[in-house]
């Protein structure tokens, strides 16, 4: 699935796409399909995201989507050094799956 | 320390008040990223794998108490209440918020900093030797001659858009404490006949393509030495390469130019301006050494209390030689095993600008090494020092041991990198510490970089490493032989790589290898240059 990722304008926050808005937590990015470019264009030049960008990603067994590339994993939760400060949901779905 | 005066304050406001206003234009969509990106960067704005990031210059790395505090008071305030200290002796900031970013500069102004130049294509935060002004084997404090720098290359109209980022160190003991001759320009404050000059490095760097700087002048008198300066960037702003970002840096155009000819163009730039007159007045330099006079040392006991086995080695390892023998420079480390080298918290911070202000005349030191320095405490003082940096967690005895690791930000952080070098950090200095090997070990820097950037300095680890994408995964690259120091050299690679597991054990084989082999007083790198690359890789991949 391809999935579409940025930063808040405001805050640098890590978003993703949910199919009507930007959400903190990976579990809310929806395949955009081929979408992407309309959507991206769309949602940078109303500032609800920056530098936003699509990647490939996939839904694990449990329901849960999990980008394919490391560094977006990372990017979901937080850093992998500092758990206090990561996302809300990452005491849900575990860290076993970023690295 | 030097302090500004009404033009350098008024340049620091009015660059914020610039910057909140670009910042509101951005929030309000008037400016898009790709304009508003280099003015954020001038600004030391980054954007980060989870955030913005701001990285705050310390100029060679001094500061005082008031400004620590400060630091501590933007981490609470628009932070998560901590803060990093980098390789360039500056502190970044990992969750600024945008919308809060000018408040945050305008905070800094108040004490006298700020974030220009610390990113983009210009010349960046001067680094010094973090012992400067207490070192007993220095020529002179070399903060001066840096202080002078800084305000030469502050806003140079010349040198704003240059083919890539410029590192110059300056330094004045035949000891080299700030990899000078890894930076684009390295200087050494020297003393010939009675007379002080400089000698000039230009070249050297890490990165993709380490380089040692070769020496271009032996001596330059002090009198010429910003002048021979604006020459070596001269040269390298016409003629250093913008069309391919990976070639840009000053190394390769002194490499493909070779250094003979590099030379030539200097001098005969030199030659040219010394005729235009573009030297700061010498009255200039004498108002800035005013403000680096030493403070007023006392006698006092040169010895201390060794009976607490914990305080005495404490002692053996993080104080350094003062010029004062009544004195000693403290090293705070900011290393416990486990821990992530270079983050203090606000809490850290405070208890450090107290201990500056109570027992080292109000003076602080960032150093390279991503630890903190009290740089004059009175013999007498270490033990209450040493007390209230153990309760801080600050108290670790491990400067130049193996817990005393660089690490870049990594994967953890760090947009552009590949791996993560934090992970590695803690686990080797965790096992170290366990098992009691770091005092058997000895001196042992090793270094970790998460991509070939470079930015934990690997390729001057004794012990290197270098993190990379293999298919997704993180993989690491092993390397020996790396020195920043007066014996510079540039490590080695093993051989193949290793994932995490494999690259923490192969760290200590490689140390089985020098306790096994080590004669008498030889520290980690020499037993390596003696017997060379092949017991260790016949231990690694035999």
């Amino acid at each position: 699935m391809k999935i579409l990722t940025g930063n808040d304008l405001r805050s640098g926050a890590v978003t993703w796409w949910n199919g009507s808005g930007w959400s903190l937590f990976v579990d809310d990015a929806v395949d955009v399909g081929e979408d992407a470019e309309e959507i991206l264009a769309r949602e940078e030049a109303a500032r609800r995201v920056n530098v936003p960008y699509a990647i490939e990603a996939s839904i694990d067994a449990a329901g849960h989507v999990r980008p394919a590339h490391i560094k977006d994993r990372v990017r979901a939760l937080g850093p992998t050094v500092r758990r206090d400060l990561a996302v809300p949901t990452a005491q849900k779905t575990g860290w076993d799956w970023v690295i | 320390m030097y302090r500004y005066d009404q033009y350098d304050q008024a340049m620091v406001d009015a660059r914020v008040e610039e910057f909140r206003d670009q910042a509101r234009r951005r929030l309000e969509g008037k400016l898009t990223e790709d304009q508003f990106k280099p003015l954020r960067l001038m600004n030391g704005l980054y954007l980060q794998l989870h955030a913005y990031m701001l990285r705050v210059a310390i100029p060679y790395g001094t500061l005082d108490a008031r400004q620590m505090e400060m630091l501590a008071d933007i981490a609470d305030k628009y932070d998560r209440g901590y803060g990093h200290f980098t390789t360039r002796q500056n502190i970044q900031y990992n969750w600024i918020k945008l919308e809060d970013c000018a408040d945050a500069l305008a905070d800094l102004a108040t004490v006298e900093m700020h974030a220009i130049q610390t990113s983009g294509n210009c010349i960046r935060n001067i680094s010094s030797d973090h012992f400067a002004g207490a070192a007993a084997d220095e020529v002179v404090d070399p903060r001066p001659y840096a202080e002078l720098m800084r305000q030469w290359s502050s806003f140079h109209p010349e040198f704003t858009y240059l083919p890539r980022k410029f590192k110059i160190a300056v330094i004045a003991s035949e000891k080299d404490r700030a990899a000078m001759r890894l930076h684009d320009i390295g200087v050494r404050i020297v003393k010939r006949d009675g007379e002080i000059g400089a000698e000039f490095y230009a070249g050297g760097g890490m990165g993709r393509t380490p380089m040692i700087a070769p020496l271009i002048r032996d001596f330059v008198p002090i009198d010429q030495f910003i002048t021979y300066a604006e020459a070596c960037l001269r040269v390298y702003n016409r003629y250093g390469r913008r069309d391919n970002k990976y070639k840009a840096r000053i190394k390769i155009l002194v490499h493909e130019l070779g250094a003979a000819e590099y030379i030539r163009q200097v001098e005969e730039e030199f030659a040219h301006l010394l005729s235009v007159g573009v030297e700061p007045p010498r009255e200039e330099l004498a108002r800035i050494t005013e403000y680096f006079a030493p403070p007023a040392f006392v006698d006092g006991p040169k010895a201390v209390d060794r009976s607490d086995p914990d305080f005495a080695l404490w002692v053996d390892r993080n104080t350094h030689r003062h010029k004062h023998d009544a004195y000693v420079s403290a090293v705070i480390s900011l290393k416990p095993a486990g821990g992530i080298p270079g983050d203090a918290t606000s809490e850290q911070m405070r208890v450090v600008a107290r201990l500056a202000r109570e027992y080292s005349f109000d003076e602080l030191r960032v150093m390279h090494t991503q630890n903190l320095l009290l740089p004059h405490v009175a013999i007498r003082d270490l033990p209450a020092v040493w007390q209230a940096l153990d309760e801080a967690g600050l108290g670790s005895p491990n400067m130049d041991t193996i817990e005393d690791i660089i690490a870049c930000p990594g994967l953890d952080y760090c947009s552009l990198a590949n791996a993560r070098s934090i992970p590695l950090a803690q686990r080797i200095s965790e096992r170290f510490a366990e098992t009691g090997r770091t005092e058997v070990v000895g001196e042992l820097k090793l270094k970790i970089s998460g991509c070939i950037n470079a930015c934990g300095h690997h390729h001057a680890g004794h012990i290197g490493i270098l993190g990379v994408d293999k298919k997704g995964k993180e993989n690491f690259q092993l390397s020996l032989g790396g020195s920043e120091a007066e014996d510079v050299s540039l490590a080695k690679i093993t051989g193949p790589g290793f994932d995490e597991d494999g690259v923490v054990a192969a760290v200590e084989k490689v140390t089985d290898v020098y306790l096994a082999q080590r004669s008498d007083g030889e520290r980690f790198l020499d037993t390596y240059r003696r017997i060379g690359m092949e017991p260790f890789k016949e231990a690694l991949y035999g």
